[in-house]
């Protein structure tokens, strides 16, 4: 019996946590990850699409970058995801799992485009346009609120509940979608004449706007305010937030206001100033993406910037390059993506912790 | 009676995909990825159908078997081959579970999609599928009892076995309790000399064997062959499913078919209109939130997920 | 008699990064004996002991079992060895039963069946002297239940190693006595037997042999029979310690804090306090003496706004505007509204006193953020407060932005002190403040806690070391499974009589002790 375990070798190497790391070499880690998964996602690239990867990455350039129209969309739908992103970032800065911001930009499309069928040419079109804000943020908020409710009261599983939400969203487009497209195609036309002005022309400018205040707007909210600072404290310890007397119920549901609001607002740009209509999958997943790209970035806007930048360009030129090969689908971008993502999610091992390669001393052993 | 067909139909592929995500939840696993993960495993097993009707473009009674069979294997270790994948990156490497989750559906919805449109020959697939939703010889012969309980194909069988024995598993052997307890508080699954990075692998990757078999499924059975990106929807509903089945795999049977029958309710009802079918289409959500809600405001011990239900684990943690 | 050495450390060392927890102990331990180790808080114990029990790896050293070498990489290894450990913190799955738990992770090769492993616990029970039902869940047990089904769960696999740690610091005297009582027929049987205590008196009676850790560093072992308290004690913290806190005669006595007739329940809905009243005065100390878990918590944080009252008043008695203000059932922040200056250390400091992630400014604003109608906080003041805390409170930190989580325990507690002071409060409280602490920091909190006093505040202080409480406190509320057990007078009052008072509980607790000295009287 004693002899069981002396028989097996030593661990190799076993985890420790780390006590800190600079910021700079944590940083350093996550680029180094990125990098590393461009290079295997161009290598398995080429070996899947065949043709050297080198000109699988040129043609992703230029699928990203090539055209001022392909620089337009890239800095639109690039706008979209960090506005998303930014709008889950108090939610989960809480620790509050909300995995329904799919749900929240679809309850804004729906409100908006309501407010587009049955208000225009009722309406002055200034009117119309905040009503079409209002309303889209309004509803954003009652998205995420509901599950908020339950949580603060019942502590019931808000990552599932808010899922759950992502679909009855859905059904209440698909539903909204047999009253409104009246010829039974299930799709709507964009009501053009009651879209929110183009500026400058071009549907990039607006979100751009949106995303650059967005950004400002949430670095302050998280640093420098009263409920910043109580949603750290309610996400770091909820104990210790009792203790100090923030009422926790308060803050989850005020937060999630907050986080389905800003939701909503993209639902709005998305219907109101990019479409001009609505669909079941309008929002594009963009609410777990931005989930993934807010995690990534530590919370921190800027590097969100990055990071939603980093997706957008990755997913808009590799879905450019399968097509200059003959892959229509879009199926490289997914692929390319989730390669990214698990490399930079898997870095943050390595920033947590450290492995230790053992080289025990024998002590005692004359 | 359509209806009650259509509904174990339908039903058992979220079955499939509800007891993996049992399987894996109980471990302390919320895997999101299991939409992904059933997608994958569809690929998989489409693809071991093609390369099979490549070899033996007519099969027989007994080919046709022979190729069911290895279908089943490779889209298990196609789906296990991600849920390896979320394991390593969950259990090893401890990274939050809803991030990688949502990532292996996004390069698992990815890759299946690039399988079935670029690599996969779907062409015989309408004859292959005739092989898997054979029904049992004596079917016919009892009349609507026999239409409803041996009408189906294999694979129905198949999956209600699989729920009964990761029933009879979780609650009544020692690999079971050993299971729930690492879910549970895996500091004391540990402290009692249980492997608990082992057991998080097995299950999650067992589990994720399982969901995949859901999308093959969904494809070679339900759909009778012909390709559909749905399976990531009803993966969603198999997540929803587990909670409404308050993580009971036996339970998880009926449930199932209640789901599948809400799923297909709208096609059965008359009388009613196209909008009022896409609010039912809701139905399976509502209820899964009610008892989620119901659940929570009662908070019996029992009926909650498991305790460490997504938190990593590190033993050395002080 | 020959003895066999069971179990021998050599040179065993742990580090957590720059900390040192374990540096070159040997250890040996017999067969058929009880050993204690000895140590203070913090003296490395539990670590030396969660290395031989495989939840933590040596970074040093050799461990040998019955003479041949081993490596304990796992709980598992270590019960291959026949090694096994109970915990201070159980470690058991609250919706399993008894049996489910006791049965975890075993794997004989006997059939799964619950029936069977229900008898067998039974008949272990019986063979030592437990009392348990296999088929009660967890969660609805006692912590002596729990404890007891943590013990079976090790002899249920056989382990003739048996580790204890901290096993009496949530039992109750007759509780204890019962335990022992169990460890010396496990000691006949020839089982050896570890156990982890700071309780020099329950090592005189217990224990053959006494091995003494200080600093993480093993000092050596004696023999219990020669040894003495101050012997031990010498060994333990390295020279003669006289617990000398200086106390002032109280002055200005008025009564600050009234409370009178409390009930609470916990989750569970099992009561915590029962019919608690007592008052709290202005210029004095007040000690709270209890075995851990008799409801101090809930006290405190009754008073404090975190706790759901069945029944029950707290009134205070506001000094300046000499009105009176009923706390029950207000929250946190209408207490601070209606302008009572209470303050609360609490006993989990970074789990509900500090936020551990957040720099030290950050954990100074807790309380002060709310200041002003602006939308933004203001970081000026709570900076020069760390500051000034850092100061004057002699906090060893490389700066105020390092998040307290860093910090070595005593400064975590100063930090967390101190900023309860400044707001300088009318009542004071103050749950094991000096737990974990080295003995100069608690000397620094003993100060504080004094000076507080000396300015007229009502200080409440709960703590578990029953000669800090002598001699620091001016009277002491001894309370014992959630009720009042008596008021004692510190500077006329014995350790006895307070720990009389502290066993003297609920009338379940007397029938207990009943039961206990029938059984004493019959051997």
């Amino acid at each position: 019996m004693s002899n069981a375990v002396k028989a097996v070798k030593e661990p190799l190497f076993h985890i420790e946590k780390r006590a800190s790391l600079p910021a700079w070499k944590a940083w350093a880690i996550r680029g180094g990850a990125l990098l590393v998964a461009l290079v295997v996602s161009c290598i398995l690239s080429g070996l899947f699409l065949g043709g050297n990867p080198f000109a699988f990455f040129s043609s992703v350039f230029s699928g990203a970058f090539g055209t001022s129209t392909r620089i337009n969309t890239l800095l639109k739908e690039l706008s979209l995801l960090l506005c998303v992103s930014l709008a889950v970032v108090p939610a989960f800065k809480m620790k509050f799992w909300n995995l329904g911001a799919n749900g929240q930009i679809l309850a804004g499309c729906i409100a908006t485009t309501a407010c587009m069928i049955y208000l225009n040419g009722v309406v002055p079109p200034a009117v119309l346009y905040i009503l079409m804000f209002v309303s889209a943020i309004l509803a954003g908020a009652i998205w995420a609120v509901i599950p908020a409710i339950f949580k603060a009261i019942w502590n019931t599983n808000e990552s599932l509940f808010t899922l759950m939400m992502n679909y009855i969203a859905e059904g209440l487009v698909a539903f909204f979608l047999t009253l409104w497209a009246t010829d039974g195609s299930g799709t709507l036309n964009p009501i053009k004449d009651a879209m929110l002005p183009k500026i400058g022309g071009e549907d990039f400018i607006l979100p751009l706007i949106v995303a650059i205040v967005l950004t400002a707007a949430m670095y302050i909210y998280m640093r420098f305010t009263k409920h910043g600072y109580e949603i750290s404290v309610v996400g770091e310890s909820e104990n210790t937030a009792k203790y100090v007397g923030i009422n926790v119920k308060k803050v989850v549901i005020r937060t999630l206001i907050v986080s389905g609001a800003l939701c909503g607002l993209v639902g709005c740009l998305l219907s109101g100033a990019i479409n001009g209509n609505i669909s079941t999958s309008m929002h594009d997943g963009m609410g777990f993406t931005a989930i993934m790209v807010a995690w990534l970035a530590k919370f921190n806007p800027a590097i969100m910037a990055v990071m939603a930048f980093v997706v957008i360009f990755v997913e808009r030129g590799a879905a450019f390059a399968s097509r200059q090969m003959g892959v229509t689908n879009s199926a490289f971008p997914s692929i390319v993506t989730g390669i990214i993502f698990f490399f930079v999610i898997a870095c943050e091992f390595f920033i947590e912790y450290k492995l230790k390669f053992r080289s025990k001393k024998k002590g005692g052993n004359e | 009676m359509a209806l009650l067909l259509g509904a174990i139909s339908i039903g058992i592929a979220f079955l499939y995909g509800c007891v993996g995500e049992i399987i894996t939840e109980k471990s302390g696993h919320l895997n999101l990825g299991i939409p992904g993960i059933m997608s994958f495993g569809a690929a998989g097993g489409c693809m071991a159908v093609s390369i099979w009707m490549s070899w033996f473009p007519q099969p027989n009674g007994f080919t046709g078997a022979l190729m069911i069979f290895f279908a089943i294997v490779i889209a298990m270790l196609f789906a296990a081959t991600l849920g390896a994948l979320y394991s390593f990156l969950t259990v090893s490497l401890r990274c939050n579970q809803n991030v990688t989750g949502l990532a292996i559906t996004t390069f698992g919805v990815g890759f299946t999609m690039f399988l079935m449109e670029g690599v996969v020959d779907r062409t015989m697939f309408a004859t292959a599928s005739t092989f898997f939703t054979a029904s049992l010889p004596f079917a016919g012969a009892l009349g609507w009892f026999g239409e409803i309980f041996f009408s189906h194909g294999v694979m129905t069988y198949l999956a209600i076995a699989i729920a009964i024995i990761s029933s009879w598993v979780l609650n009544k052997t020692r690999v079971g309790l050993n299971l729930r307890a690492v879910g549970e508080n895996p500091a004391t699954a540990d402290a009692a000399g249980i492997n608990v990075t082992a057991y998080k692998y097995v299950a999650t990757c067992i589990g994720s064997g399982i969901a995949g078999l859901g999308g093959l499924y969904y494809i070679m059975d339900n759909l009778s062959g012909s390709w559909e990106y749905g399976i990531e929807a009803i993966g969603w509903l198999a997540i929803a499913l587990v909670i409404f089945t308050m993580w009971r795999p036996n339970l998880s049977i009926l449930g199932a078919f209640l789901f599948g029958g809400l799923y297909i309710a709208a096609e059965f009802i008359t009388g009613v209109s196209f909008s009022d079918k896409a609010l039912l289409k809701l139905l399976p959500y509502v209820v899964t939130i009610i008892v989620l809600i119901i659940t929570s405001v009662i908070g019996k011990k029992e009926t909650q997920p498991p305790a460490a239900l997504g938190l990593p684990y590190f033993r050395e943690e002080r | 008699m020959e003895k066999t050495v069971a179990l021998e450390m050599r040179k065993v060392s742990k580090y957590f990064g720059e900390v040192i927890a374990n540096k070159d102990v040997d250890l040996t331990v017999y067969q058929g004996e009880i050993l204690a180790i000895l140590g203070e808080n913090g003296s490395g114990k539990t670590t030396l002991m969660n290395m031989i029990a495989g939840i933590y790896y040596p970074d040093e050293g050799q461990v040998f079992v019955r003479g041949e070498e081993v490596l304990i990489r796992s709980p598992h290894d270590a019960f291959a060895q026949g090694i096994g450990m109970i915990h201070q913190h159980f470690k058991l799955v609250d919706v399993f039963t008894a049996a489910q738990n006791i049965v975890l992770g075993v794997n004989d090769g006997k059939k799964y069946k619950l029936s069977d492993i229900n008898a067998r616990v039974q008949e272990i029970a019986d063979k030592y002297g437990f009392h348990i039902d296999p088929k009660k869940k967890i969660y609805e047990m006692s912590v002596s239940e729990k404890q007891t089904v943590e013990i079976v769960k090790v002899l249920y696999r056989g382990a003739d190693i048996l580790i204890l740690d901290e096993p009496t610091a949530v039992l109750t005297p007759q509780e204890t006595q019962k335990l022992f009582a169990v460890l010396k027929k496990m000691k006949e049987d020839g089982k050896s037997i570890i156990i982890i205590t700071h309780k020099l008196h329950e090592v005189l009676s217990v224990s053959d042999r006494v091995a003494v850790l200080r600093k993480g560093e093993y000092i050596g072992s004696v023999e219990t029979k020669g040894a003495t308290e101050l012997s031990l004690t010498e060994m333990m913290v390295g020279r003669k310690v006289e617990l000398n806190i200086e106390r002032s005669e109280p002055k200005d006595v008025k009564d600050r804090l009234v409370v009178t007739g409390l009930h609470c329940k916990n989750r569970d809905g099992v009561e915590m306090l029962n019919d608690v009243s007592f008052v709290a005065r202005s210029g004095e100390i007040l000690g709270v003496a209890g075995i851990a878990g008799s409801g101090q918590r809930e006290l405190l944080e009754a008073i404090a706004g975190l706790q759901h009252l069945e029944s029950g008043e707290i009134l205070y008695h506001d000094p300046v505007s000499e009105q009176e203000v009923n706390l029950r059932d207000k929250t946190p922040l209408q207490i601070r509204e209606l302008g009572v200056r209470l303050s609360f250390v609490p006993e989990d400091r970074l789990g509900m006193g500090l936020v551990g992630n957040m720099d030290i400014v950050d954990n100074m604003m807790l309380r002060s953020y709310r200041k002003g109608k602006s939308f933004f906080v203001d970081r000026k003041k709570p900076q020069t407060l760390a500051e000034t805390i850092i100061e004057e409170l002699e906090v060893a930190t490389p700066g105020v932005h390092t998040p307290v989580r860093r910090l070595s325990g005593g400064n975590v507690q100063k930090v967390l002190v101190g900023r309860e002071i400044a707001a300088s409060p009318k009542v004071l409280m103050a749950a094991y403040p000096v737990r974990g602490l080295d003995i100069n920091s608690s000397y620094t909190i003993y100060n504080l806690l004094n000076k507080q006093k000396e300015n007229g505040v009502a200080v409440i202080f709960v703590g578990e070391d029953l000669d800090v409480l002598i001699d620091l406190c001016d009277r002491i509320l001894v309370i014992g499974g959630g009720r009042v057990t008596g008021v004692v007078d510190a500077r006329t009052t014995t350790k006895e009589e307070i720990g009389l008072l502290m066993t003297k509980s609920d009338s379940i607790g007397e029938i207990k002790a009943e039961e206990q000295t029938e059984g004493a009287e019959n051997e």
